[in-house]
């Protein structure tokens, strides 16, 4: 029995925190124009410490222009989606559960396919359109999953994947009438993208949406423990069941819809992550949604860079990179638990 | 027909003891119906129940499948509320008091559920605190002491750094009583703990709950359809058939030939023991198959 104290989950964190910083400097410096890490310390510590004047115009359009916000964007959106997948594994009492198995994220590509038939020039109208799509599905698939006025894991599951495949064939209709331009840039978007550049404030609303959401997770974490162990016990234990599912359902997707709005629907982070946290952490979940959070903005930052720089100019979608890799992290991890 | 029998006979807990201690849970004219939807014909009724249950005393509802059993347990655990009648702790409906109150005064052991995710038996233990701490809380030395303690008042110390999913079921059935334990209770309640258990351990368990009725004061309610144990460890019996109490008594006064013959629908022969429980003779009837 390994005690979880406030001290273990803050040195985890610490550490994960350490090796994200690590994978982000060495994230800004791979590109199509490297910088070394003496250029890189130099001029971040400009930044820093205010003297914004001395930093080459260089670095300001490649750095801080571009490749910042993708890094950031990509710990957003790893870490929501990470959170997410284990706030969903709980609910549903399902270790394959991920972020989009409720249909989440069919719902935010429908939503953008037919913003972009739509209103094709207005920039923001995609993201918009997702996010109002993941939200539709979220209440769909709420009226469709309860029983008895709670929600409950099988029937919530079965009305999720209805949701999603009824979605997907909504979606497959549409593309048939895309033309092949608007057809491509769907498919970056099905797969998962972190290069659309998106306005400033769009970041602080998925940053603020993020501690928000995983933020109420949290707060359920040691009732989701009890919860894991069996629901019928959990009651009689003093858990509130039904407030906490709740809370975790609409926390959980809503953290998917963010994501899947700006990034489309990254493959298997939300899945991986919080079982590869499991192995290192142990699977409390009051320390499982902290290192998931990191876990999930590592494995993003690092997949998007190979994603840049492996086949460079040419940049794969970074969902491309997450389903190479996590499919035989997959496989491993399956067969390490048969063994 | 005085004793309490052989199990407790030397215990502190005597019958006349037992009379005069304090009424934990009163269970007063109260009954329940399951119906599929809001006014639609009920499909299961309990029809009114009454009986007490004292401080370290130990209750067996027992009856036949579908009879209403898990229905009471229910009722007495507060996660129903009573069509009519009263189900009160101390003065208080259990039904109308606030889940983490509840849990901090009423334990209840159920048929587990399966374990998605592997768990060491101590944090399992660790869990019945739940109700005693806040939402985004770490379990204090107290904590870790009272739940170390639980495990040592069933025998299970040694199961603390196992998986839950690596030990027997008797084991695990120790465990699960060690987290109720933990929780602190006034009332221990029991859905069918001896189910899958093979002899000795029903035994075990029934041993330690007669032990933490007598000696720690908690008040015992086991639900079982086992006529022979309840007979050997129970100090007052509930006697359910199809939704109706029949009687409620010691073994002594329920044990009736015609009566349980009547409930379970098997011939059987009752004798009374040297220590006044009576024991129940299973007869088989080949002939009739």
């Amino acid at each position: 029995m390994k005690r979880l104290t406030l001290r273990r989950v803050l040195w985890s964190c610490a550490l994960l925190a350490a090796v994200l910083l690590g994978i982000v400097l060495l994230a800004l410096r791979l590109g199509a124009v490297p910088f070394s890490f003496g250029d890189l310390g130099q001029n971040l510590w400009f930044l820093v410490s205010g003297q914004s004047e001395k930093v080459s115009t260089d670095f300001r359009v490649i750095m801080v222009d571009i490749r910042l916000p993708r890094i950031l964007l990509g710990i957003v959106v790893g870490a929501a989606l990470s959170v997410a997948g284990a706030g969903f594994q709980a609910l549903l009492r399902n270790p394959l559960a991920d972020p989009y198995v409720l249909g989440v994220s069919s719902g935010a590509a429908l939503g953008a396919i037919l913003a972009l038939l739509a209103a094709p020039a207005l920039p923001l109208m995609t993201p918009a359109a997702a996010f109002l799509g993941a939200v539709a599905t979220i209440a769909a698939v709420y009226f469709l999953g309860r029983r008895q006025g709670q929600l409950d894991s099988s029937t919530l599951l079965l009305a999720g994947i209805v949701t999603a495949s009824f979605l997907t064939a909504m979606i497959m209709f549409l593309m048939t009438t895309l033309t092949s331009r608007d057809l491509r840039g769907i498919s970056f978007w099905l797969m998962g993208d972190l290069s659309a550049s998106l306005p400033r404030g769009l970041l602080w609303i998925m940053i603020t949406g993020f501690f928000a959401a995983a933020g109420a997770i949290l707060t359920t974490a040691s009732d989701l423990n009890v919860l894991l162990a069996g629901e019928r016990e959990a009651m009689h234990l003093g858990v509130n069941v039904t407030r906490v599912k709740l809370v975790v359902y609409i926390s959980a997707s809503v953290l998917t819809g963010l994501a899947v709005s700006v990034s489309g629907a990254i493959g298997y982070v939300g899945l991986l992550v919080p079982h590869v946290m499991r192995m290192f952490f142990g699977s409390d979940y009051r320390l499982l949604i902290p290192t998931s959070a990191l876990g999930g903005a590592i494995a993003i930052v690092l997949a998007d860079t190979l994603a840049r720089t492996l086949i460079a100019p040419t940049q794969l979608p970074v969902g491309a990179m997450t389903a190479m890799a996590g499919a035989p992290v997959f496989i491993y991890l399956l067969r390490r638990r048969l063994a | 027909m005085s004793g309490t029998g052989s199990v407790t006979e030397a215990r502190p807990g005597t019958t006349a003891q037992r009379h005069s201690a304090h009424v934990r849970v009163n269970v007063e004219q109260a009954s329940y119906a399951y119906s599929a939807r809001k006014q639609a014909a009920p499909l299961f009724t309990l029809e009114a129940t009454t009986f007490q249950a004292r401080e370290r005393e130990f209750v067996a509802i027992l009856g036949p499948n579908a009879s209403g059993k898990s229905t009471l347990l229910r009722l007495i655990a507060g996660a129903i509320v009573p069509l009519s009648g009263r189900v009160e702790l101390d003065g208080f409906e259990t039904c109308h008091l606030d889940a983490r109150t509840r849990a901090q005064r009423i334990a209840l052991v159920q048929q587990e559920s399966p374990l998605i995710f592997p768990i060491l038996a101590g944090d399992y233990v660790l869990q019945g605190r739940h109700p005693h701490g806040r939402s985004l809380w770490f379990e204090k030395d107290e904590d870790f002491a009272i739940a170390e303690k639980a495990l040592a008042q069933v025998g299970a110390e040694h199961l603390r750094d196992r998986w839950m999913h690596e030990i027997s079921g008797g084991e695990k059935q120790r465990v699960v009583l060690a987290r109720a334990l933990a929780q602190q209770p006034l009332v221990l309640l029991l859905d069918e703990p001896t189910l899958h258990l093979d002899i000795r351990a029903q035994i075990d368990l029934l041993c330690r709950l007669r032990h933490l009725a007598d000696e720690h004061r908690y008040t015992v309610i086991e639900v079982t359809h086992d006529l022979g144990m309840a007979a050997e460890f129970a100090d007052q019996i509930v006697l359910l058939h199809r939704g109706k109490c029949l009687r409620v008594g010691t073994p002594a006064a329920v044990y009736q030939r015609e009566l349980l013959e009547q409930v379970f629908e098997v011939p059987l022969g009752i004798e009374a023991s040297p220590a006044g429980r009576p024991r129940v003779i299973v007869q088989g009837r080949r002939e009739e198959i």
